[in-house]
């Protein structure tokens, strides 16, 4: 007999809006402590203490727009986040600040996150939709110069970019993105000839969110159907469907696979948060907590990996942590 | 003349014992009496001899000798009289013979041995002719033709033209002169016997192009063959097969002088699929097969002809398809859909054209492929076919899926245990428990998922909780029928049907009295005011049906019944496991029928059967701003009559019936002569029901003048009506009134 899954390790309550979007940052050493960003449709980016599970600052920055993306450039003193109100913030939080530093105007009034890479020490490649229906733009950070802008071909009917990822193979390399479009596809983009590489046809409807691992060439997709696509790149730069996973309910929001690559997350809009193995796929646990669409998962960035954790915000304003396949 | 026949029995009569009569017969022969007229003379002239030398005279092919004298002789003008004597003889020659021996007659002389004799006698003389005039010499057809045409309005064109045609076919296929030849025959038919000849070439030629080689421009030159293939064919008669329309139109088609014929047909066609009273008032049947000659005419136009009447096709296309959409037949509707769409992608090649949507079916497929004119016969080997689909095999087989199992990683997820995910289960919104709640989600809510589950739960709801639907239930039913569907839920119509019809059966009277009510009120889509009778109708099923009520009145009645007395339940129930064990475990060996015994209880239907029909009865005549019953809203007036039959049927064994009835045939009465014959279908179902439904003492008591009106219109439609479904409802209904006689008759004694 299989055991029951897992309750939340521990809740974090106080948000006071649906949380559309978390980021650790757990890498630093002691005395720091461990913390969590959230942001939420008030607007508000919180950042919770994960000692104390209480709020340490909440930052105002997008005009109470629901902010729908967070991550840090670095260590947890700079941050990025992006909200409803057109605009990517990057906030200078050292000693104890909640300042804004900078902020790029997108323009883009889509739900499109942005995605980060960083490419030297102190150099990041920023991904983004523009303000063209179709557009992807790729800024570089912090000086935002823009690097390219990623047309599809005249007629592709590709619709909006729902979700990006910037990746690349190691150090050094070429930067590519991956992205997924309202019509389902994921493509392939080189940033340097800004050419679409390659054009996979996953879902039937928009892709809602997708994760890729360089190491095995493979990534996966959700969109609000019932499955999961996995698609794999090979050597010519192509991308082709490698399996597809039925779910029980339709929908899902975000996926995210674990840094080491064991397990990924999903959340639902069934509530619920989904774990997989992510060499076969293999279904671990079904996390049953939330009252309403889950719409964030993320992994720590903890050192030990016995520390690590997941964390997933939802629309009935709770964010729930929880330990699960640390040992491994 | 007469020297003809002689030599053509002198020959045989040496050999035949009975040699004497003969002889006699043919000494009468000679005395001028002719051989024909033995025929019509008195019995004693030994017809039997007489027939016998007449077998003999059709078995040596003597007939096309008789027909190539007359041939030659009328070249030099013989006499009209006894032309039109031999020819009345020849063509009648089985009817006479068979007359005179009552019957007995040789098989030859049989109709269907007879005239393909003919034809093959006729091909004979054709040759004749043929051969005479390439010699030079000059000689008259007409006698032939006279024969031809004569054969064909008795009504042997089967017999004679399957001779002919295909000899034809072959003879002209090549040769100008016997092409000539065969126009000639044709057009020297005379007018009155034109029609049955065309029709005969028409039906048996075996394609357009060979048509044309057999009649030539016989429809340029001969005005009664155009009347007959452009008007007759066409607009006045629908009996005749596709490949006859194919063969007619295609021969119009194919020289430029009947081109013209062709383009006027189209347009004389076109006149009439786009009157409205056409398409009222003609069977389906015949606006189907005005609608194929339309298809297939637009198949042979050319692009400069269409071109030329391209404004006039636009425009009755568009009257067309608003009367064919204004029917109530769906096939009528289809019938429009389907050629106003072929005849705008003729006009408009290139800008946007019709588009409907319908069921693809056969029929519509066949009619679509009218458009596609018919290439000139050519039947290849099938093995083409048979290659393509061998080769579709083998590539639908060839893509082979992806072997999972073959992935070079060797790694897999074991190290990871799973937890247990059985609860893992789709996802549902909790629905409504209470009737309340149900109509504050409907009225006010903006989740949509919980109204989804509210409307999913409506039915089964109200059916469990009759009592607190009973207190809300005109509110209920008046949320119910303006509900409109917010989300695409699967099947919403159907779960907001059967949330009304429980609602209705729940608490019949109040909420029928707001259903009919709203029926006749202002600011109602069709739509909802035919939900309103479909809603009347399946209730009235229900309430009258004895079974489902018998469920139900079960369940409620048990129920106090485990509350009070606990105890005797338990006996009942081990009372009853021990039945269905004994049950299960005998083998009976009956041979009557099964003892099912038929629930029993009080007609529901019996106290309110008139709460549902006679407010519905009551206003129809009586127009309102938005809707006009009697009008051009017949569609709902359609389904209100269709409704009142349904809801008479059910009312048979109740009280109300005899009002009822009598009401109805007055409602009957008042609108049998109505246009559409949806409408009038309905109001013979009406009367059917009606007769079904009252009692036959009750019927004849207190409704005879009605029914005797109504036997009388009865009788009317039967002989009159153009539709086919009423004529047989009407028959139908005849054949009720008929047994309600009988019953009577025997029921004294």
């Amino acid at each position: 007999m299989a055991l029951p899954p897992p309750d939340p390790q521990f809740v974090l309550r106080g948000a006071s809006a649906a949380v559309h979007t978390l980021h650790f940052s757990c890498g630093s050493q002691e005395p720091d402590v461990p913390i969590l960003f959230s942001g939420s449709e008030n607007g508000f980016v919180h950042v919770w203490n994960l000692k104390t599970h209480r709020v340490d600052t909440a930052l105002d920055g997008h005009g109470r727009k629901s902010v729908y993306c967070v991550e840090t450039m670095g260590g947890k003193d700079r941050l990025l986040s992006q909200g409803r109100d057109q605009r990517i913030c990057l906030w200078d939080l050292a000693e104890g600040r909640t300042s804004v530093a900078d902020s790029v105007f997108t323009e883009n009034v889509g739900f499109c996150r942005c995605s980060l890479l960083k490419v030297a020490q102190g150099r990041w490649l920023m991904a983004m939709a523009a303000k063209a229906l179709e557009e992807v733009q790729v800024l570089e950070l912090p000086s935002k110069t823009s690097v390219c802008t990623l047309k599809p071909e005249v007629g592709a009917k590709l619709g909006m970019p729902m979700c990006l990822k910037l990746w690349q193979l190691n150090c050094g390399s070429q930067p590519l993105l991956l992205a997924g479009y309202e019509d389902g596809s994921v493509v392939l983009w080189n940033l340097s000839m800004g050419k679409a590489l390659s054009q996979l046809v996953c879902h039937q409807e928009p892709v809602m969110s997708l994760d890729f691992d360089s190491e095995k060439a493979k990534g996966i997709s959700g969109s609000s159907e019932k499955v999961l696509s996995i698609w794999s790149l090979n050597e010519q730069q192509n991308l082709q469907v490698y399996k597809t996973h039925k779910l029980v309910n339709a929908g899902i929001s975000d996926i995210t696979i674990r840094p080491d690559k064991k397990i990924l997350a999903t959340a639902g809009w069934d509530h619920r948060i989904r774990i997989f193995g992510w060499k076969k796929l293999k279904p671990l646990a079904v996390l049953d907590y939330h009252t309403a669409t889950v719409h964030c998962v993320s992994f720590s960035d903890h050192k030990n990996p016995s520390e690590r954790l997941l964390a997933a915000g939802s629309k009935d304003h709770r964010i729930s942590i929880w330990s699960i396949y640390t040992q491994t | 003349m007469y020297q003809a026949i002689t030599t053509g029995t002198t020959v045989q009569t040496t050999e035949h014992d009975n040699l004497e009569k003969k002889l006699e017969i043919l000494r009468a022969v000679k005395r001028g009496g002719g051989l024909f007229q033995l025929l019509s003379s008195s019995p004693s002239f030994y017809p039997r001899e007489v027939v016998e030398v007449l077998e003999q005279f059709l078995q040596e092919g003597r007939i096309s000798a008789l027909m190539w004298e007359v041939c030659q002789q009328q070249a030099q003008a013989g006499s009209p009289e006894v032309q039109e004597a031999l020819l009345n003889k020849v063509v009648c020659l089985p009817d006479h013979v068979s007359n005179e021996l009552q019957g007995k007659n040789p098989p030859v002389f049989f109709p269907q041995n007879y005239f393909p004799l003919l034809g093959g006698a006729i091909i004979q003389v054709l040759q004749k002719i043929s051969d005479s005039l390439r010699g030079g010499l000059d000689c008259s057809i007409s006698f032939v033709s006279h024969v031809l045409g004569k054969v064909c309005v008795h009504g042997r064109q089967k017999e004679i033209l399957s001779v002919l045609v295909p000899r034809l076919t072959d003879l002209t296929k090549s040769d100008c002169i016997w092409q000539r030849i065969c126009w000639r025959l044709v057009e020297c038919v005379p007018d009155r016997w034109m029609e049955a000849v065309v029709l005969g070439f028409v039906q048996r030629a075996p394609g357009a192009d060979t048509l044309s080689r057999l009649l030539g421009n016989l429809v340029v030159k001969n005005k009664k063959a155009q009347f007959v293939v452009t008007q007759k064919v066409l607009l006045l008669q629908y009996c005749h097969t596709t490949p006859v329309l194919q063969n007619l139109l295609g021969y119009l088609s194919l020289d430029s002088l009947r081109r013209a014929l062709l383009i006027k047909v189209l347009q004389e066609l076109l006149e009439t699929w786009g009157s409205s009273s056409a398409v009222k008032h003609s069977p389906p049947e015949q606006q189907q097969y005005i609608s194929k000659a339309i298809l297939i005419c637009l198949s042979h136009l050319k692009e400069p002809e269409i071109e030329s009447c391209r404004q006039e096709l636009l425009t009755s296309m568009m009257e067309g398809v608003k009367c064919h959409l204004d029917s109530n037949l769906p096939q009528i509707r289809r019938l429009g859909m389907i050629v106003a769409e072929s005849i705008s992608s003729k006009i408009n090649t290139d800008g946007p054209v019709l588009k409907f949507q319908y069921e693809e079916d056969d029929e519509a497929r066949e009619l679509k492929s009218l458009l596609v004119p018919t290439p000139p016969l050519c039947i290849g080997p099938s093995l083409p076919d048979d290659e393509l689909e061998s080769n579709k095999k083998s590539h639908t087989a060839a893509p082979v899926m992806p072997d999972e199992e073959s992935d070079a990683e060797l790694d897999s997820d074991d190290d990871l245990i799973p937890y247990d995910m059985s609860e893992d289960k789709e996802l549902k919104t909790k629905a409504p428990v209470y009737i309340r709640e149900c109509i504050e989600v409907l009225t006010g809510s903006e989740d949509v998922d919980k109204w989804e589950a509210t409307v999913k739960a409506l039915e089964t709801l109200v059916r469990k909780n009759p009592a607190a639907t009973r207190e809300v239930s005109v509110e209920l039913a008046k949320i119910l029928l303006h509900l409109e569907e917010k989300t695409c839920i699967e099947g919403f119509v159907e779960l907001r049907q059967r949330a009304q019809v429980a609602v209705l059966t729940t608490d019949p009277i109040p909420v029928a009295k707001y259903l009919t009510s709203q029926f006749y009120s202002l600011n109602y889509s069709l739509r909802q005011r035919m939900d309103i009778l479909d809603v009347l109708v399946l209730a009235a099923q229900e309430l009258s049906y004895p079974k489902s009520r018998g469920k139900t009145k079960h369940s409620g009645a048990q129920k106090p019944c485990i509350q009070l007395l606990p105890g005797s339940d338990s006996s009942k129930d081990w009372r009853r496991i021990v039945d269905e064990r004994i049950k299960s475990k005998t083998r009976r060996f009956a041979t009557g029928q099964s003892q099912v015994e038929l629930a029993s209880g009080p007609n529901e239907f019996n106290s309110i059967a008139g709460h549902f029909f006679f407010p519905l009865i009551q206003h129809f005549d009586r127009p309102l701003t938005t809707f006009d019953l009697l009008g051009e809203d017949y569609f709902v007036l359609g389904r209100l009559v269709h409704t009142l039959a349904i809801l008479m049927y059910l009312a048979v064994n109740t009280v109300a019936v005899t009002a009822m009835g009598k009401a109805l045939l007055e409602f009957v009465w008042a609108l049998r002569f109505h246009t559409d014959s949806y409408v009038r279908q309905g109001l013979l179902s009406c009367i059917s029901s009606t007769l079904l439904s009252v009692p036959t003492e009750r019927l004849l008591e207190d409704m005879t003048e009605e029914l005797l009106e109504t036997q009388s219109w009865l009788g009317d439609v039967v002989e009159k009506d153009p539709d086919g479904d009423c004529r047989r409802l009407a028959l139908q209904n005849l054949l009720l009134l008929e047994n309600l006689k009988k019953k009577l008759k025997t029921v004294p004694s």
